[in-house]
């Protein structure tokens, strides 16, 4: 059966399902064309079910200082499978929430697997569809391995964040390639449940976008619990086995063998951009591999658009939400306004967090500004002093001249949270100075943001 | 209680400093003898030190503000202490954009006498902190387009904002000064906003702009390319037919009273009050700001035996032709006698220079700085003039203005020369 929709969306993940929602809120007849569950990687395979995976992590880990605090715990025994199956009923709410709002919104699900033809028209199984106004892409991206060296992802000993998110048993060591959030979250995940974890980056540090001092609060953090990482390392070679994969790693100079039970691949994402008919509606691609778009969203066909990870970076949740709003207002007619690329956070949920908004220090030299970065330790926060949770800081990047928000970093508990306080302001174009005029409740972690704004105006108080 | 911070002659002849930098900021200790900030006085940047010791209360006027000397800048005291945070009782420093009296000696051109009387204290000013100036409430701009839009002299009120409800943010300011750029009037420049308007007499003799960027690149390139001043030159042909009529019957009316009005009178008027509809030709190119001035000073370029001098009729837009007649030939007796006092012949704010009576068609003459322009009137002509059909015999003159470019753009000049145009090809425009 083939119908008439305004906007038909390819792709029923953050990006997509919010371009549906709102398309619904201007009026506009939609349908969302998806072949697995809705919500997609977010909600089924990746931010949520990590977000519940990693909090029971927490816990494991809060339980073991506990003695500290006056509460005494014996045989505290960890369970992954457990903590599995419970990620996996929240994963199952969300989405079982996301089918709610497309209902609410009298929005059309089409299972199965859409492909764009031209002339405005999406073919799903037999049926075409027509969309009268646009098509949306928003097919998303998946994990890839790295088959140059040996490292195909084969489900068992070389796995991606899919099959660990579903393993009932953990293995006795992992080897995690790849140290951007997706390997950071998991190596702090399975460390707590009893993994030997090895943390493997190319890059010269883990944590490579973020700012290098966020980087070595987490390199300081995670071997102190025993991870290690190897940063600036070269897998040269990898022999996988039945129940074990050898990989040869170069790094600083020095050639070593690190032998796992299973290697965790996670060094970047692949678009989904292949036989969803994106040629023969004349979309073409950038050099990256991206959907080329225009500063609407639009693709190289007039009519055709694309949100979320296939638009290109930065591929988060949140820019896929964004992106998925504006191109829904633009295809009403309205003149959404532009999103600032440059002011989305990014957040890395491991223990403590890292959360970080803007340019890093590094950036701002590269660019030869002229700035101050004011720093402020959680050492020396009475809240994070009494909660234990003394790791990390705030550091904020102020231009010297004129005070702008350059970039902020927050690492320490809560930083996820607390980073909207710099976003808001970004946003906003308030300077340092509005942040310290605003007062911040005592005691709250959030006063070190405070205090940095005013370390950047060599006036901090509490250090 | 606290003390009061001073604006210090920092030079014998210093009348007003420009607070270039504050060292010390709000909060910060200080003992007497610290440099408090940095002054750019007529001569030279100074150190203006504190004469007390404790913390620095408040400060009174933001950077790059000009302050007559004797002008309360800032407040020290102990900390806590209150102080009168408006600056009521403090003599108004001088805010970039508000207008104020009063003459620097230093100047080449002293200001007219009629401005000393008036002095300082009537001005309304606002005497804006630092940080989140008094006005900023009713702008909607975001607080760090409103400190660039401070350093970059450019008014928010006149940017169209591009943030959410119109609200000025980065961009727009950024954008501000090129888009000024792309219009050739200045009549249109948002930086230089009312320098076209017909000049308020509110007893200020007239508004010092400070130079935007754009106008000091302009500035610089100009005169780079051709000299210290950057003259160019418009030329128009004006039909005097009626003037010339007009003139007649004016004497004709006079008759044996005396006082004949010639031309010249007539031509030092009408630029007078071209000049009250265009205060964009009406001023002084200061190095780094413009000096638009709301009154209206002619100055008459006489010969004399080795040289030429050019007596000021002031306020000559509201004379009438009689008084304008009587005194250009007092001056220029008294001229040419060398008797003329030293204020009599300084502070012009615009030149006339007319060589009609020397037969000379057309001439360029050549500005009289600080002044930003000078019309040279030739003679009055009869030419055979195409009307309709028909040729018809015309009086007509030529007239050519020479215009500082860093002042005065093209389009600036051309349009004040139209408004000059109409008024003597239609002196009854005159009487409007």
């Amino acid at each position: 059966m083939a119908s008439s929709f305004d906007v038909i969306v390819l792709g029923g993940g953050p990006a997509g399902y919010i371009c549906a929602i709102r398309s619904a809120q201007l009026g506009i007849s939609t349908a969302v064309v998806e072949q697995e569950k809705l919500g997609g990687v977010c909600v089924n395979i990746g931010c949520i079910p990590t977000k519940a995976l990693l909090h029971s992590a927490y816990i494991a880990s809060l339980l073991k200082e506990s003695r500290d605090f006056g509460v005494e715990v014996s045989g505290v025994k960890t369970d992954y499978g457990v903590a599995m199956k419970r990620s996996r009923r929240v994963s199952d709410q969300n989405s079982k929430g996301v089918e709610f709002l497309m209902k609410k919104h009298k929005i059309t699900v089409i299972k199965g697997t859409g492909v764009a033809q031209p002339g405005k028209k999406v073919k799903v199984g037999s049926d075409v569809h027509e969309a009268k106004k646009a098509v949306v892409i928003a097919t998303g991206s998946r994990v890839k391995g790295i088959p140059q060296i040996g490292l195909e992802i084969n489900k068992t000993t070389v796995i991606s964040s899919d099959e660990a998110l579903l393993l009932e048993r953990v293995p006795d060591s992992l080897a995690i390639i790849g140290a951007g959030a997706v390997g950071m979250e998991f190596a702090d995940i399975f460390q707590a449940f009893g993994v030997k974890v090895t943390l493997i980056e190319a890059l010269p540090r883990i944590l490579p976008i973020e700012d290098a001092e966020a980087s070595d609060v987490l390199t300081k953090s995670y071997r102190k619990r025993g991870i290690d990482v190897i940063a600036g390392a070269k897998v040269t070679k990898a022999t996988v086995g039945k129940d074990k994969v050898t990989l040869d790693v170069e790094a600083g100079g020095e050639k070593k063998q690190v032998t796992a039970a299973a290697v965790l691949m996670a060094a970047g994402r692949a678009v989904n951009t292949e036989n969803i008919g994106l040629k023969e509606c004349g979309i073409q691609l950038t050099d990256h591999g991206f959907i080329k778009v225009d500063k609407n969203l639009q693709t190289t066909a007039p009519g055709y658009y694309a949100i979320g990870d296939v638009a290109g970076p930065p591929m988060l949740a949140h820019k896929g939400f964004r992106e998925g709003a504006v191109v829904a207002e633009f295809i009403a007619g309205q003149k959404p306004y532009p999103i600032k690329y440059d002011n989305v956070p990014s957040v890395t949920y491991c223990h403590p967090e890292v959360a970080s908004i803007g340019l890093t220090e590094d950036q701002c030299k590269e660019k030869k500004l002229d700035y101050v970065a004011g720093k402020f330790p959680f050492s020396a926060n009475g809240r994070a002093r009494g909660t234990g949770e003394t790791d990390g800081f705030v550091k904020i990047l102020r231009d010297k001249k004129y005070g702008e928000i350059l970039g902020a970093h927050i690492v320490g508990a809560h930083a996820s949270e607390m980073i909207h306080e710099l976003a808001v302001a970004r946003e906003n174009e308030y300077t340092v100075e509005e942040i310290d005029l605003a007062i911040h409740a005592h005691p709250t972690m959030s006063e070190a943001i405070g205090e940095a704004a005013l370390d950047s105006l060599g006036r901090v108080l509490h250090i | 209680m606290a003390t009061k911070v001073h604006m210090e002659a920092l030079s014998p002849t210093m009348e007003e400093g420009r607070l270039v930098k504050w060292t010390k900021h709000e909060g910060d200790p200080v003992k007497s003898g610290d440099t408090l900030a940095e002054v750019e006085t007529d001569k030279a940047v100074m150190e203006l030190v504190a004469r007390a010791d404790g913390q620095l209360l408040k400060v009174m006027v933001p950077e790059g503000t000009t302050v007559p000397v004797g002008n309360v800048v800032a407040w020290i005291g102990k900390p806590g202490e209150k102080v009168d945070g408006d600056g009521a009782g403090a003599p108004a420093p001088k805010s970039q954009r508000s207008a104020v009296s009063g003459a620097r000696e230093d100047k080449p051109a002293p200001a007219p006498p009629s401005a000393s009387p008036r002095a300082a204290p009537s001005i309304p000013a606002n005497p804006s902190p630092p940080i989140a100036p008094a006005d900023a409430t009713r702008v909607k701009a975001s607080p760090l387009a409103k400190r660039l839009a401070k350093d970059a002299g450019v008014d928010l009120k006149l940017i169209q904002g591009s943030g959410p409800g119109g609200r000025v943010i980065k961009r727009d300011v950024e954008a501000a000064p090129t888009a000024s750029a792309a219009t050739a009037s200045a009549a249109q420049a948002p930086a230089v906003p009312r320098t076209a308007d017909r000049a308020p007499r509110t007893g200020v003799p007239y508004e010092d702009v400070p130079l935007t960027q754009i106008r000091k690149t302009i500035a610089k390139r100009l005169a780079a390319s051709i000299g210290p001043i950057p003259h160019f030159f418009l030329t128009t042909e004006i039909d005097m037919e009626r003037a010339v009529e007009a003139r007649e019957a004016l004497n004709q009316q006079l008759g044996e009273a005396g006082g004949k009005i010639s031309f010249n009178d007539i031509i030092i008027k009408a630029v007078a009050l071209a000049l009250v509809q265009h205060r964009a030709c009406n001023a002084w190119f200061q190095d780094d700001h413009i000096r638009y001035w709301n009154e209206v000073h002619i100055g008459m370029a006489v010969a004399i035996e080795d040289g030429l001098i050019t007596p000021v009729i002031r306020n000559a837009d509201q004379k009438n032709l009689r008084e304008i007649g009587a005194e250009s030939r007092e001056l220029a007796g008294r001229a040419r006698n060398r008797r003329l006092k030293p204020d009599e012949y300084t502070g012009a704010t615009f030149s006339v220079s007319n060589l009609g009576m020397f037969d000379i068609d057309q001439f360029t003459a050549v500005i009289n700085p600080p002044e930003a322009g000078i019309v040279a009137i030739g003679s009055i002509v009869a030419k055979a003039i195409p009307d309709g059909d028909r040729v018809v015999v015309r009086r007509r003159l030529r007239l050519t203005m020479s215009c500082d470019h860093r002042v005065i753009d093209g389009a600036t000049g051309a349009v004040f020369l139209k408004t000059l145009k109409q008024m003597l090809e239609n002196p009854l425009a005159m009487l409007l």
